[in-house]
């Protein structure tokens, strides 16, 4: 009893805890791409760099923050900054649509030539970030680091395996509840999320039951700003901020929107999980977990992995590849591009 | 007229960089231009032609780069007898786990096809990986400092740009059999999965190309400068020229190499103007501009699109083993999605899409900026920060990060060309 006990401590500290928290980071990031795609019909390279834009406001404002000696006690002081770096990516991502993307809605450019725009703000943001903070890494996370430590619930609980949960594994999976109910209550209930239900559903009908389209775009770049400033921070917290690994999320949350199915909120944070779950479940070493499970005194040779972590990416990208081979429409029937 | 204008300003632009900074540093730039060039034509036959939307072209440059490697490294027999029987079984293995799930997908119907194949999978996984492991263990294990890789052919690097090409057709296909069926989105997000994955296979497969440890013993394909400052014949020319040995010599090397990458350069530019100008090339430009009228009339658009895909990636893939063989290194760890694969995206869309004079002077122009910028982009900021003090710390991290500023002028000229000129400076015709 004691050795399964020990097997689910184990998988609950190495694959489920930090897996709840990639997923809630990648559904964050995903739910923006698929709200843009939804709304404004273009996938857009450039959010992955927001992320890393929103990442960095909120670190110089938790910089600033603590050069003034305000903290959040235990929790991270980058939680107070948020409100700053979202504000400030908002009205950079609203630059961004007034200069570029809002030409190639008026003259009704094909998708594909927005999407290359989007490649060019891709390279301006990640210019900028790297010219204001640098490419190297960054760590910004202080208060207390957990909530749990291992040696702590294993003298709880006299198990031979501990579960440990950072603050910011914690704090991740809350604000990433709260941001997604607060979504779909606004989605589903409020009347600005109602016309851009219609409008993702139906342009011509919408704007004929007197939708304004400007409102409508100009709320979604707000939220799709507002996400990836979460989701970024969030990120940053859990791991480490460097404005290439933003760069390399692109495909994973990629993968999670369409896996989903792109355009439907409820598929991205499936997909999210979905994604990041697989990675975590893929790339762990199972040796020590068979080892309980198995007779007593038996441990398996070599590490049981399935994949090297070196790997992760081929994860989400053969998933992606079965649901678009099995299911184009992604397991929640989004969109067919 | 405005065409020959833009190429002698770009050939002005060089002697330009020759005379005040120096000739070593233009000639390595034209070197890297001519190289950016064919990786733009095998992008413009690809999008120009066909409207094909590829951000994968890192991955097909790093499989020309392998190729070098496995063309030109000397074979290490020791790696051979230590593992190479298991690697080429596990590899009859991996096939014969292939062959089993076609027929399997081919013979039985229903549930039962389903769970089949997907127990074969699982199955041919771990019995593939029971005879992989080992081979590569030993493998890794011969002498790791030095080799820990079977090596290559130990044959002239020069026939890597046909293996690159190859290699790279090889994985187009594949990519394009699974992705060219989707529309444009799904397609960008499939290659750009399989570019980082080919990345990480050649960055953690230490057995096939010692993955970050990099191969750097490369033969180049010229007379080294070394070789170059020994041969009596080489000195009576640089006495000829009242030039010292060891600078001619550099130079020597760089216009070699220009010479070999200009002849390539050409052939591709003018088999891709000959396939432009056939009914092939009508054909493409036909069902790129109109793909339902053009299946209409009875053209295969998948069996084209992969065709062109493959084609372009290949080209592609000659560029990659070029670059590889004038470093005369292959270093895993230096590709980088936004130089290998957006940075040639820009150089396509500035140079004129479906031109390939146009996708020509946009990777000249293009990397010459790319280069040019880094240079330049401390000099701008410093007179941005002239105002601040000396040992400001904003300063400081400005000038530091000053070189990244080249990103943000990429993406600015991107904006500009795609909003003001989407047809590119040198539009199709």
């Amino acid at each position: 009893m004691t050795d399964i006990l020990n097997a689910l401590a184990l998988m609950a500290n190495y694959v489920f805890v930090p897996g709840l928290a990639y997923g809630s980071q990648l559904a964050l990031g995903a739910l923006g791409v698929t709200l843009i795609y939804s709304i404004l019909r273009f996938s857009n390279f450039a959010h992955g760099d927001t992320m890393a834009f929103g990442a960095m406001l909120t670190i110089l404002a938790t910089w600033w923050l603590q050069s003034m000696g305000i903290s959040a006690g235990p929790l991270p002081t980058a939680l107070l900054a948020l409100p700053i770096g979202i504000v400030g990516t908002v009205l950079f991502v609203l630059a961004t649509d007034r200069i570029v993307f809002r030409y190639y809605r008026k003259v009704k450019a094909a998708s594909i030539v927005t999407m290359m725009a989007s490649v060019g703000v891709m390279f301006v943001m990640n210019g900028l970030v790297r010219v204001i903070i640098g490419p190297g890494e960054q760590r910004f996370a202080d208060g207390e680091r957990f909530i749990i430590k291992a040696r702590e619930f294993k003298e709880m609980t006299g198990l031979a395996e501990g579960i440990s949960i950072r603050t910011t594994q914690a704090i991740t999976v809350i604000v990433a509840l709260i941001v997604v109910a607060l979504l779909f209550w606004f989605l589903q209930k409020s009347r600005t999320g109602k016309a851009m239900r219609a409008y993702a559903d139906n342009e011509d009908l919408a704007l004929l039951s007197g939708i304004n389209p400007d409102k409508v775009v100009l709320v979604a770049w707000i939220i799709a700003a507002t996400l990836a400033t979460i989701a970024g921070t969030l990120y940053g917290l859990d791991k480490s901020f460097k404005p290439f690994t933003y760069f390399q999320l692109l495909l994973p949350i990629f993968a999670a929107a369409i896996v989903g199915g792109i355009g439907n909120p409820l598929g991205a944070v499936a997909g999210g999980f979905i994604i990041a779950f697989s990675e975590m479940g893929f790339t762990y070493a199972y040796k020590r977990f068979i080892g309980y499970l198995g007779p007593d005194g038996w441990v398996p040779e070599g590490l049981m992995q399935l994949l090297s972590t070196d790997y992760k990416f081929a994860v989400s990208f053969v998933i992606l590849v079965l649901v678009l081979l099995v299911r184009p429409t992604g397991i929640f029937r989004g969109k067919v591009l | 007229m405005k065409n020959v204008i833009f190429f002698a300003l770009m050939g002005l632009a060089f002697v330009g960089a020759g005379e005040f900074q120096s000739w070593s540093f233009s000639l390595t730039i034209l070197n890297l231009c001519l190289i950016s060039a064919v990786m733009a034509l095998g992008v413009n036959i690809q999008w120009g032609y066909a409207g094909i939307f590829n951000v994968g072209i890192m991955g097909f440059a790093a499989l020309g780069g392998a190729a070098a490697v496995l063309v030109n490294a000397a074979p290490v027999p020791e790696a051979w007898a230590a593992g190479g029987a298991g690697i080429l079984a596990s590899g009859v293995a991996l096939l014969a786990v292939i062959g089993l799930i076609v027929l399997i997908r081919k013979k039985l119907t229903g549930g039962l096809r389903r769970y089949a194949t997907i127990a074969t999978v699982i199955g041919g996984y771990f019995a593939v990986r029971e005879i992989y492991g080992p081979a590569v263990a030993a493998i890794e294990a011969v002498d790791p400092a030095k080799t820990g890789f079977l090596g290559g052919l130990g044959l002239p690097i020069i026939f890597s740009w046909a293996v690159g090409g190859v290699f790279a057709a090889g994985g187009a296909w594949v990519v394009g059999k699974v992705a060219l069926g989707l529309r444009s989105d799904y397609l960008a997000i499939a290659t750009l999965g399989i570019s980082e994955i080919i990345i990480a296979v050649l960055k953690n497969e230490d057995w096939l190309t010692r993955g970050v440890k990099n191969v750097s013993t490369l033969e180049p394909a010229v007379p080294t400068a070394i070789e170059l400052q020994n041969a009596p014949w080489f000195q009576d020319l640089a006495a000829w020229f009242n030039s010292d040995v060891i600078s001619a010599s550099g130079i020597f090397v760089k216009l070699s190499y220009a010479v070999l990458f200009t002849i390539v350069l050409l052939a591709i530019l003018w088999l891709s103007e000959k396939a432009l100008k056939s009914p092939w090339g009508r054909m493409m430009r036909a069902i790129r501009d109109n793909r339902d009228a053009a299946q209409a009339m009875g053209k295969d658009v998948t069996r084209r699109h992969l065709q062109t895909f493959i084609i372009g990636s290949a080209v592609v893939g000659i560029a990659g083993a070029m670059l590889t063989t004038m470093d005369a290194q292959f270093t895993p760890g230096t590709y980088n999605p936004l130089r290998f694969t957006f940075l040639i995206w820009v150089m396509v869309i500035v140079g004129g899409s479906g031109n390939n004079w146009g996708s020509i002077l946009g990777g000249f122009l293009i990397w010459f900026v790319w280069v040019e910028a880094e240079r330049f982009g401390p000099l701008v900021m410093e007179l941005v920060t002239s105002g601040m003090a000396d040992d400001s710390a904003l300063r400081t991290n400005l000038m530091d990060s000053a070189a990244h500023l080249r990103l943000f002028l990429m993406g600015a000229i991107l904006l500009i060309v795609l909003r003001f000129s989407p047809r590119g400076l040198i539009p199709e015709k």
